[in-house]
């Protein structure tokens, strides 16, 4: 309590030129900057795809109808047998197979045993290609998509905010929140980016549309 | 100032530092390959926003707004982090941030913390005093981790190991890692993702088991009670969510008034330091979440100097800085001495004006003078710090400090002074500087220049001054006509 | 218009030619230049070594002699950015209220060379002509100082018969610095290396810029080296009109 008192008394001192009138919001804080930097009627889900892809993760569109086939397209081309589900995670959306789905409570050990998770997002954003988890319902714990090293992400593109403004305003901070912006990487040797530490060192994410895409020929 | 850490005790003058650190060749070539490839990236990715200038605008408001109302928004950050059921201390200095992150280890009963990297525990010197209780600290991110294993200091905010290449780190790692845990794999080569990869296996175990995590925080909503660590790797998520318990030590220029701000330094942040559109994990957390992460959360919140820089109005904004690091990348001191020479922990054009108001000027007095002035710093500042303005402030507060009368610099600045303030001995001088240049010059050169000029005239000729000055040419050839 | 010259202390001593050249091209261009005999020096290097107090009766001096002037152009942009910078803050820490006007008052009509050339006069073709392969450094008191920009590469471009050439890493400085030089000889000789490696890689015969001092510098080093480079201001280049026939 000594030095609460101590340190606050001291930036008082230190702030003897504020006028004692002056309220926080008195000091004007400009906001020109703009809410998106996405172009009028850019397409934001193809930027997002885009901009994940440049994280060297890797992203898939599909619609509804064709999820459990992407998602199944996806772990096999990973050998994932073993994934973390977390609760409230929608099973309509699991494909029918070998695929092992270990839902939740997890401990860390089982975690680390684990292939992978599966999750739904809370949102993403396009300019930055980051989503973002708030451990709501599909999401899980954060350690389930922390631990295991294979990450599979499923955004629908409504959840999609064109820029990070966008994004905050949509989440909210009394969560936990993770953004998550490709694989684990790092600039520390050399200041160059190479993927792969601590995280998981895959990350696949699946873009949905809301309304079917074209058959592909 | 001995309970404030920051500077390296013993440290040579930054002259002194500089002229040992430019011998080393292979320092010079790692730092120059290093930052001419973070250079190209950042201007890249900040050219995308053609409204960078408007986002550092609003950033360094926002950061004006919550200097000016500390007090305000320490006491809303403190409310709101206990409300959500953290704790929140409060530290004078380094010594008592350290003894309260030590007293909370304790009373976990551990004897080991995992950390992430922060240059609030760096300053303190927490590891080390951690150390002295018996506890061990296992820094986690990968430059830190090489900085640890290598008994070595960091150079660089951002990358503390940019002094070293791929090549040294190999041999550091398998050198050392079997000393601290699981060892390097053998024949460990020196790809980087090769590197990368040794350093996950090392550090995977620590993560999995460890109770107590020691972190800083790059930013804390006041409204909110919520913290931001902006990382790379995944150790930051590591520490933040397995371990039972966390502290996190926060300098309290951190606290930014609402979630909402965080829209603009989110943007300017990652692409200031790494040069990425957004760095790959930004993790949040606003007190405990059942169920979720560490079930014990302590803020501290921590002094250290930041309200005697706080008292100085040209000096105060220099608090507003992010620890980007984007003033190191293209600052062309650093470029060629790198971080150790500043003997701070905060190296680089900030280092130079945060760490003489951090220990007070008189204990880092070189360091303002550490810049020509150039302005680089300021014009890659993302919340616009005027670095060139502050460091001519703090030189005028160095020699103040130093008031000795008959110091040789004093005297011949007061000499220069009444010389420049009258024409008539300019001129004088002039006619002197005239006549005796010119007959030290050969060929019109001057090659060398005696007392404190010798430096310079190692490597630089020095023209010989021409028998008439402009003032004279003036009289004789224009005076008359009119 | 009344235009003073500013010539800078450091230019009258050690580089009249500069003086010169600025007073040819602007009566060349028509106009009368005067040169108040009372000017000495703005005090830039007692305010960027710490030594603000001893530099308050240069900004007076500065103020009273050029306070009656429509335009004051001098050939150095470190020192423009310090009377456009430095003075206003002198004013205010060390003088009166009366100094602060007066500064506030001269301080809008005091122009770096180029800038007055372009900006005031709205000219970028001062009829020179100069034959030789040239390089231009942006010294860093152009650069991010006065934020000259593209102004005197518009000039440059427009003298006849010059050949421009890029130099590579131009907005590095060179590690002149003023004192930064003595007090940090290493460091600055390390810069200053890289910039002299840059300069004779540009395979220009004449390096210029708007800044003597760095100058001097960079032409101290090639010097040293023995390098076939020159080191001009650029005003030099300007009122040049060598073979040029007009």
């Amino acid at each position: 309590m000594n030095s609460r008192h101590a340190v606050l008394g001291r930036i008082r001192a230190a702030l003897a030129d504020v006028p004692s009138e002056e309220r926080p919001e008195d000091v004007p804080v400009p906001r020109d900057y703009r809410r998106s930097h996405t172009a009028p009627g850019e397409d934001t889900v193809t930027l997002f795809a885009e901009r994940v892809a440049d994280y060297r993760a890797t992203v898939t569109r599909t619609d509804r109808a064709r999820l459990p086939d992407a998602v199944a397209a996806a772990l096999t081309a990973r050998g994932a047998e073993h994934l973390a589900l977390p609760a409230g995670f929608p099973v309509e959306l699991l494909p029918a197979g070998t695929w092992q789905w270990h839902p939740e409570p997890l401990d860390v050990p089982a975690l680390d045993a684990l292939d992978g998770a599966i999750t739904l997002a809370a949102a993403g954003i396009a300019v930055t290609g980051t989503i973002v988890l708030d451990t709501g319902p599909g999401q899980g714990r954060r350690a389930l998509t922390l631990v295991p090293d294979y990450h599979l992400c499923i955004v629908y593109a409504e959840q999609i905010a064109a820029d990070v403004p966008d994004a905050l305003a949509r989440l909210d901070p009394r969560r936990p929140l993770t953004f998550v912006s490709g694989p684990s990487a790092t600039s520390d040797i050399e200041l160059d980016r190479v993927e792969g530490v601590h995280g998981p060192r895959t990350l696949d994410v699946i873009v949905v549309n809301p309304t079917p895409l074209e058959p592909r020929p | 100032m001995s309970d404030r850490g920051v500077v390296w005790l013993g440290s040579p003058s930054f002259p002194d530092a500089a002229r040992e650190a430019l011998k080393d060749t292979q320092l010079r070539a790692n730092l120059k390959r290093a930052t001419s490839t973070i250079r190209t990236k950042r201007l890249a990715v900040a050219s995308e926003l053609d409204d960078w200038e408007e986002l550092r605008e609003t950033a360094a408001a926002i950061k004006r707004r919550t200097a000016r109302h500390l007090d305000h928004y320490l006491v809303q950050l403190e409310e709101s982090v206990t409300a959500a059921g953290g704790t929140v201390h409060w530290a004078s200095d380094a010594a008592e941030a350290n003894r309260i992150v030590t007293d909370l280890v304790r009373a976990t009963g551990e004897r080991e913390v995992v950390k992430v990297k922060s240059m609030a525990t760096q300053e303190i010197g927490l590891n080390e005093h951690l150390a002295e209780a018996g506890i061990t600290a296992y820094e986690t991110d990968l430059a830190e981790l090489i900085v640890q294993l290598g008994d070595d200091r960091p150079s660089h905010i951002l990358v503390p190991a940019i002094h070293k290449n791929r090549t040294e780190i190999r041999d550091l790692f398998t050198a050392e890692m079997g000393h601290w845990g699981q060892p390097a794999p053998e024949g460990l080569g020196d790809d980087p993702a090769e590197l990368a990869e040794a350093a996950r296996r090392h550090l995977r175990e620590k993560f999995l088991t460890a109770k107590v995590a020691v972190s800083g925080a790059n930013f804390a909503c006041a409204e909110s009670g919520t913290v931001v660590v902006v990382e790379s790797e995944g150790n930051g998520r590591m520490c933040l969510t397995l371990p039972e318990t966390l502290i996190t030590v926060m300098g309290i220029e951190k606290v930014v008034p609402t979630w909402s701000d965080l829209e603009v330094f989110l943007q300017l942040l990652p692409r200031s330091s790494t040069g990425e559109r957004m760095n790959p994990y930004t993790s949040t957390w606003t007190g405990t979440t059942d169920g979720d992460g560490p079930q014990a959360f302590h803020l501290v919140l921590l002094d250290n100097g930041r309200t005697d820089t706080l008292a100085d109005t040209v000096g105060r904004q220099a608090l507003a800085c992010i620890r980007c690091s984007a003033c190191l990348n293209v600052c062309p001191v650093f470029e060629r001495t790198g971080g150790h020479a500043y003997g701070s922990v905060y190296p680089g054009p900030i280092g130079a004006v945060l760490t003489p108001q951090l220990v007070g000027v008189e204990n880092a007095a070189s360091l303002p003078f550490a810049s020509t002035l150039c302005g680089a710093c300021y014009d890659a500042c993302p919340v616009k710090i005027d670095i060139p303005e502050i460091l001519a402030h703090l030189r005028a507060k160095v020699v103040e400090a130093d008031r000795r009368p008959l110091k040789p610099q004093a005297l011949a600045m007061k000499a220069a002074a009444t010389v420049l303030d009258s024409p008539r001995l300019l001129a004088t001088a002039q006619k002197a500087a005239a006549i005796g240049g010119r007959a030290i010059a050969r060929k019109g050169r001057i090659r060398r220049l005696p007392g404190p000029l010798h430096g310079w005239s190692d490597t630089r000729d020095t023209q010989a001054p021409p028998a008439e000055s402009f003032r004279t040419w003036w009289r004789k050839n224009r005076e008359g006509d009119r | 218009m009344r235009i003073a010259l500013f010539i800078t202390c450091f230019n009258d001593t050690m580089f009249p030619g500069t003086g010169r050249a600025v007073v040819d091209v602007l009566e060349r261009l028509g106009h009368q230049v005067d040169f108040p005999q009372e000017q000495t020096c703005c005090g830039q290097m007692h305010f960027n070594t710490g030594y603000r107090p001893d530099a308050v009766p240069l900004v007076e001096r500065f103020a009273r002699v050029f306070g009656e002037y429509d335009a004051v152009v001098t050939p150095s942009a470190s020192c423009a950015g310090m009377v456009r910078h430095g003075h206003p803050v002198l004013a205010e820490e060390h003088g009166g209220p009366d100094l602060a006007q007066r500064v506030a008052e001269v301080t809008p009509r005091v122009f770096e060379f180029t800038e007055f050339l372009t900006d005031v006069l709205g000219v970028t073709d001062v009829g020179a002509y100069f034959p030789h392969r040239v390089a231009y450094h942006p010294t860093c008191h152009s650069l991010r100082g006065l934020r000259l920009g593209d102004r005197p590469m518009e000039l440059l471009r427009a003298v006849g018969g010059i050949e421009l050439v890029d130099l590579q890493a131009a907005d590095s400085c060179c590690g002149f610095g003023g004192t930064f030089a003595v007090k940090n000889a290493e460091t600055s000789g390390a810069m200053l290396a890289d910039k002299t490696a840059a300069v004779r890689g540009s395979g220009a015969e004449v390096l210029c810029a708007a800044d003597n001092s760095c100058l001097m510098h960079i032409g101290g080093g090639l010097s040293r080296q023995d390098a076939p480079v020159r080191t001009m201001h650029l005003a030099e280049i300007l009122a040049a009109t060598e073979g040029s026939g007009r």
